[in-house]
């Protein structure tokens, strides 16, 4: 007898549900309070999500692991801070679109073509070096202090449900704003790959790359267009992001984060990617707050700061018990 | 080279196998094995011994066991440096909790936990590869971060969270001065390199190769997969593992878990795909170019009279790195390793190609 394919990835789903609902069971959390951690950890969750989604477009369409979506993501945010000086921001993020255009043909021309039918690891690792060098580029263009983007959104939190709990529960408004913005770009994304040619052909690429070409597909052509749809997701989630924290150089490395999310919901997947990245998001938060005192009282430990490789370890036990992730192809390959 | 080796008939196994067949390169080899033992602690200053010349040399050790690793086994790593805090950790706690120690045990002892850690981290390599394996390899870098910043033990219950340690002392030897440290690392890289030379020679490195080259191939001709991989993990960490021990105890001297954070990973892989992935050469190549150019791009725009500001200096930094990298990968993918070799080969048809 066998155990059947999804039990692991059953009980690592029960396990985290449990740690889900632990605090409630012990009745020494308010209930306010446990609902603000959740919504805390969703929005963190949506800007990892915003993260993945770039990395899975890529992957689709071209197999490549794109490490530098971190890097684009910041250097988006700091395009839009800088140029909003200057222009009202929708004429910033208007700007900002073009760069990231015009960086798509640069990488495709530079990086991707010559690169081409090599193996994914050697894919990486130009990746890699685009990261480095966008870091430094964005940051020699556009400076290295920490800038802010103002959306015009009133920062006081707003405090709803107060009849459910007492007390109320408090939520910010931008992130509401950010969360609107997240489903709105994951329709639009959706309405664009069903609907339009060019998404027809996106999608046909990420199927199969040979019979697309056959089928008179360009494949340049369709990369440019990946790493521009990509990099306006950067932007989107540049923005977010910035917008919430200010932009700085700890954008690039939070964004790492979203490797993990997208072990989590799968390669190819972009519902996948959403997923992926609220489990990471609520996981890590909840694992900080609830988790951290008691390992630390625990351990004796000098400070929690778990939520630094929660998300790391979680994909790693992820990978495993089920190495496509959720929502992703099963490939068979042997190692 | 500008000679030949004309003349040089090998009549023996012994004599077609050694590391240098030609009796030039034995000559060069020790004349350059000499100039480091004997001219060089002469000229250098301590300066150049400190900012340059150890680091250079640890982190070719370090380089050294990340080519193992990603050259020779094909796995990729971006977590390296954290199998390097493992080994500085354990030699600090070592001669800490045991100070009759002698130093050399100390540090194969830190190599050998560095490298059990390693091989525990390595074990997704078995179901996993490539790009997944990134990932898991992140895993051990931010979780090793964690845990010796947090996990008051390690640090021996430091309050500051840093760790500092004495001057190391080998059989009455003090190693105080940059000198005494140049002389004691130069002669661990040169065992270490040796060890790493002809593992990757023998049955092991050859394994690894199959493994890289195509896994199911190297199944089927009878190379056990587990056994390549966890032994490229705990090799290439125990490298790394010592490499730390000595980053931690010569070249720092005091150090807190940051110092051996992401960014120190991605130089690791940095030196070797710019020096040359698979090449022992390539590792320091590389190591040296990572050392120098930060240097290099912080002295000579001051000397031409238009100093850059450090922040400045790092980007260039930055975009430096980024496009050598993609300019190696796109050009010469085995890097300057490589590039050395097509120069040699030039230079020994040179000036008649035909």
């Amino acid at each position: 007898m066998s155990i059947p394919r999804y039990a692991p990835v059953a009980i690592l789903g029960l396990l985290l549900a449990a740690g889900l609902v632990a605090p409630l069971a012990t009745g020494e959390t308010a209930p306010g309070f446990w609902v603000e951690v959740l919504i805390g950890g969703l929005m963190t969750g949506v800007l990892y999500s915003l993260v993945a989604l770039g990395f899975v477009l890529i992957f689709k369409a071209s197999g490549v692991f794109n490490f530098a979506q971190g890097a684009m993501v910041l250097f988006a945010a700091l395009a839009v801070a800088r140029l909003a000086e200057r222009m009202p921001v929708w004429a910033a993020v208007l700007a900002t679109v073009a760069i990231m255009v015009v960086l798509a043909f640069i990488v495709e021309r530079i990086v991707l073509r010559p690169l081409v039918n090599q193996e994914g690891v050697v894919l990486l690792m130009a990746t890699l070096g685009i990261t480095f060098f966008l870091n430094g580029f964005g940051q020699a263009v556009w400076g290295s202090d920490i800038y802010e983007i103002n959306l015009g959104i009133p920062r006081e939190p707003m405090m709803v449900l107060g009849k459910v709990f007492d007390g109320g529960v408090l939520v910010n408004r931008d992130d509401i704003a950010a969360a609107l913005a997240a489903v709105l770009l994951v329709g639009a994304l959706a309405l664009f790959f069903r609907h339009t040619a060019t998404g027809r052909a996106l999608r046909a690429v990420a199927d199969d790359h040979q019979a697309a070409q056959s089928i008179g597909i360009p494949l340049n052509r369709i990369w440019v267009i990946v790493w521009s749809v990509a990099g306006i997701v950067a932007i989107v989630g540049g923005v977010i992001w910035g917008g919430k924290l200010g932009v700085q150089f700890s954008i690039s490395q939070v964004a790492l984060k979203a490797l993990p999310v997208v072990i989590l919901g799968g390669f190819e997947s972009v519902p996948g990617a959403i997923v992926g990245g609220l489990i990471i998001g609520v996981g890590e938060k909840m694992a900080e707050v609830f988790l951290a005192p008691p390992l630390v009282k625990a351990f004796d430990l000098a400070g929690g700061g778990i939520e630094n490789w929660f998300a790391y370890v979680l994909a790693l036990l992820f990978l495993l018990v089920r190495p496509e992730g959720l929502f992703g192809e099963r490939r068979i390959d042997r190692v | 080279m500008f000679f030949r080796e004309n003349g040089q008939f090998k009549s023996t196994y012994r004599a077609d196998m050694q590391l240098l067949p030609i009796v030039q390169d034995r000559y060069f080899m020790l004349g350059l094995i000499a100039v480091a033992l004997v001219a060089v602690p002469f000229v250098a200053t301590d300066y150049l011994f400190l900012s340059i010349i150890n680091p250079f040399l640890i982190l070719t050790l370090a380089a050294i066991g990340l080519n193992l690793l990603v050259g020779y086994c094909g796995q990729i790593s971006i977590g390296h440096a954290a199998f390097m805090a493992w080994g500085a950790y354990a030699a600090y706690n070592l001669v800490q909790r045991v100070p009759m120690l002698n130093f050399l045990v100390v540090l194969v002892l830190a190599g050998l936990i560095a490298a059990l850690v390693g091989m525990f981290f390595g074990i997704p390599s078995l179901r996993i590869k490539g790009l997944y394996l990134a990932v898991a390899t992140l895993a051990a870098q931010f979780f090793t971060d964690w845990i010796f910043a947090r996990v008051k033990w390690f640090t021996n219950y430091a309050h500051s969270g840093s760790v500092s340690t004495a001057p190391v002392t080998l059989f009455g030897w003090t190693l105080d001065t940059p000198r005494d440290k140049y002389l004691f690392l130069l002669g661990v890289l040169i065992v270490f390199t040796l060890i790493a030379k002809n593992l990757t020679r023998g049955h092991l490195g050859r394994a690894w190769m199959a493994t890289r080259d195509m896994d199911v191939a190297a199944e089927v001709i009878g190379i056990r997969p587990v056994y390549a991989k966890l032994t490229a993990f705990g090799v290439s960490s125990f490298y790394c593992g010592v490499a730390g021990a000595l980053w931690g105890f010569l070249q720092l001297g005091s150090w807190e878990p940051l110092a051996f954070d992401l960014n120190l990973s991605f130089s690791l892989l940095f030196m070797i795909i710019i020096g040359g992935m698979g090449s022992i050469l390539g590792s320091y190549l590389g190591a040296a170019f990572i050392v120098v150019l930060p240097i290099a791009l912080n002295q000579v725009p001051r000397k031409m009279g238009m100093p850059l500001s450090t922040a400045m200096a790092s980007n260039v930094e930055f975009m430096i790195f980024g496009s050598l990298i993609v300019l190696f990968l796109v050009l010469e993918p085995h890097g300057l390793a490589r590039l050395w070799a097509i120069g040699k080969e030039k230079l020994r048809l040179w000036p008649f190609p035909h």
